[in-house]
């Protein structure tokens, strides 16, 4: 049994029957995470190069622990430290990294379709880690993990996605990928944030008020303002983004019902989240990182290559 | 279509297995039975079943493993993988393999692989319904056998439940 695609590079490539694949397998993991020896001989005959060429702190880890726990051997490569600095294009640090024998390639890269152009030229199994403003595939998947761990299902879940939408790779993978496993998505937040034809183009509901979207929803993912992709200011001041659009908890406690806040880190607090909603009873925000182990385990397991 | 075992010589030969396991257990209160995934668990049930009318008064360990990602064949076809539940340690504990057929010998090995990550065992033993003899790949054999039948490679032993298939029955094709 295996994925419909040969790599993981977004979410719109997957199939239903995938994404249920890979949010079983990662159940599956999750025991395995639970046992006295947190690990399994998998991928013991594989090579990994986890490549960076933009920060992350939870993404880097945790693929790099669900390649450890699969057995995998594993490279790190991170661009300020490496000759991509000295002027190499991407190209051929992946193949030149690839003549040592790597079998998979997780990547994250500023430009939105890096893995894809990589994906055309090279043999390796790619993971997407995230790419420009285009998708985050495993966020979106342990995202979904978590809420359907939480509520019990996707199909029919109302998910409201909650600020800077135009320049969240989050947040398309996660439209993808919540609109074929059947739920239903509500996007909020100032208007300047959300793409204009969006709700035509993806079949969502869009709203430009919060308190409407966290009546509606039953769970509500919140994102970062990505202030290093904005070249224009898209809103007056952070101070005045978390008035109108920060999650609050005097506006949970009103609503009379559950609600679940997610989000995918890392969180301005103070800006979109307060942090009585970050660390409150609510918030499932570490369980979503510790489900991304899981889930990125099964992600890999799923793509290694077979021996020809 | 040869017929290995029917329904009552299955209902006898659990029984059977069931006796056996306790002529040498005695009692149950340091012992682990684990039924491997997914086809093992059938029998698995049924024996343990067994064991809480002869022992009723008795907490039972019992536990499910799945050896998916432990096999030695993973990079020539991966398979969907099913839940292992084991919620108690198995460290210093005597364990009690449970499968339905033992033929070539690597799902054991692969669970015995797996059950070490459980913690040190103090023993490890192996019941089976079908022993296929002569048949080993690796040096494995069984402690308590329901029947050792002799078979070619080519042959499949179907083991058939009422949970899937309606009857219980063992057929050699």
């Amino acid at each position: 049994m295996r994925l419909s695609s040969k790599h993981l590079l977004g979410i719109k490539d997957l199939s239903r029957d995938d994404i249920g694949l890979i949010l079983s397998t990662a159940n599956q993991f999750k025991e395995v995470l639970q046992r006295p020896v947190k690990k399994v001989p998998s991928l013991r005959d594989i090579t990994i190069v986890n490549l960076f060429f933009e920060n992350s702190t939870r993404t880097r880890f945790s693929f790099e622990l669900a390649e450890r726990r699969l057995s995998a051997d594993v490279l790190n490569f991170a661009a300020n430290t490496s000759s991509a600095a000295k002027g190499e294009t991407l190209l051929d640090t992946v193949n030149n990294i690839l003549s040592m024998k790597v079998d998979m390639v997780v990547m994250r890269h500023s430009a939105s379709g890096a893995p894809h152009f990589l994906a055309k030229h090279i043999p390796a199994a790619i993971v997407n880690a995230g790419d420009g403003i285009n998708e985050h595939p495993t966020q979106a998947l342990l995202d979904a993990y978590s809420m359907q761990e939480k509520t019990g299902r996707l199909e029919g879940l109302k998910v409201a996605i909650i600020g800077d939408i135009t320049h969240s790779r989050v947040a398309l993978s996660n439209i993808y990928l919540l609109k074929k496993m059947g739920a239903e998505v509500m996007l909020a937040g100032p208007p300047t944030l959300i793409p204009k034809y969006i709700k035509e183009a993806f079949g969502v509901h869009v709203t430009y008020n919060i308190k409407d979207a966290l009546q509606w929803c039953d769970v509500a993912n919140v994102l970062r303002i990505q202030l290093e992709r904005q070249n224009q200011p898209l809103f007056s001041s952070l101070r005045e983004y978390n008035l109108a659009y920060g999650i609050k908890r005097s506006l949970l406690d009103n609503l009379k019902k559950e609600i679940v806040i997610m989000h995918p880190g890392p969180i301005n607090r103070g800006v979109e989240l307060d942090s009585d909603v970050a660390d409150g009873p609510y918030s499932i925000i570490l369980n979503q990182v510790e489900n991304g182990v899981a889930v990125r385990m099964a992600a890999l397991y799923l793509l290694s290559p077979k021996t020809e | 279509m040869k017929s290995i075992l029917t329904q009552t010589q299955i209902k006898l030969t659990v029984k059977r297995l069931a006796h056996q396991i306790l002529e040498n257990h005695l009692n149950l209160e340091n012992t682990v039975l684990i039924g491997i995934q997914p086809r093992g668990i059938f029998l698995s049930d049924r024996i343990v079943d067994e064991l809480k009318t002869l022992l009723p008064a008795e907490k039972i360990f019992y536990g499910k493993l799945d050896i998916t990602f432990y096999r030695d064949d993973i990079r020539n076809e991966l398979k969907i993988a099913n839940a292992t539940h084991i919620p108690f340690s198995t460290a210093g504990k005597k364990i009690i393999i449970i499968d339905d057929v033992l033929w070539t010998g690597r799902t054991i090995r692969s669970a015995l692989d797996a059950l070490l990550d459980f913690g040190r065992p103090l023993k490890v033993e192996l019941c089976v319904l079908i022993d296929r003899r002569f048949s080993r790949e690796l040096p494995i054999q069984a402690d308590y056998v329901g029947r050792a039948i002799d078979t070619f490679s080519s042959q499949k032993v179907f083991v058939r439940w009422k949970e899937n298939n309606e009857v219980d029955e063992v057929v050699l094709a």
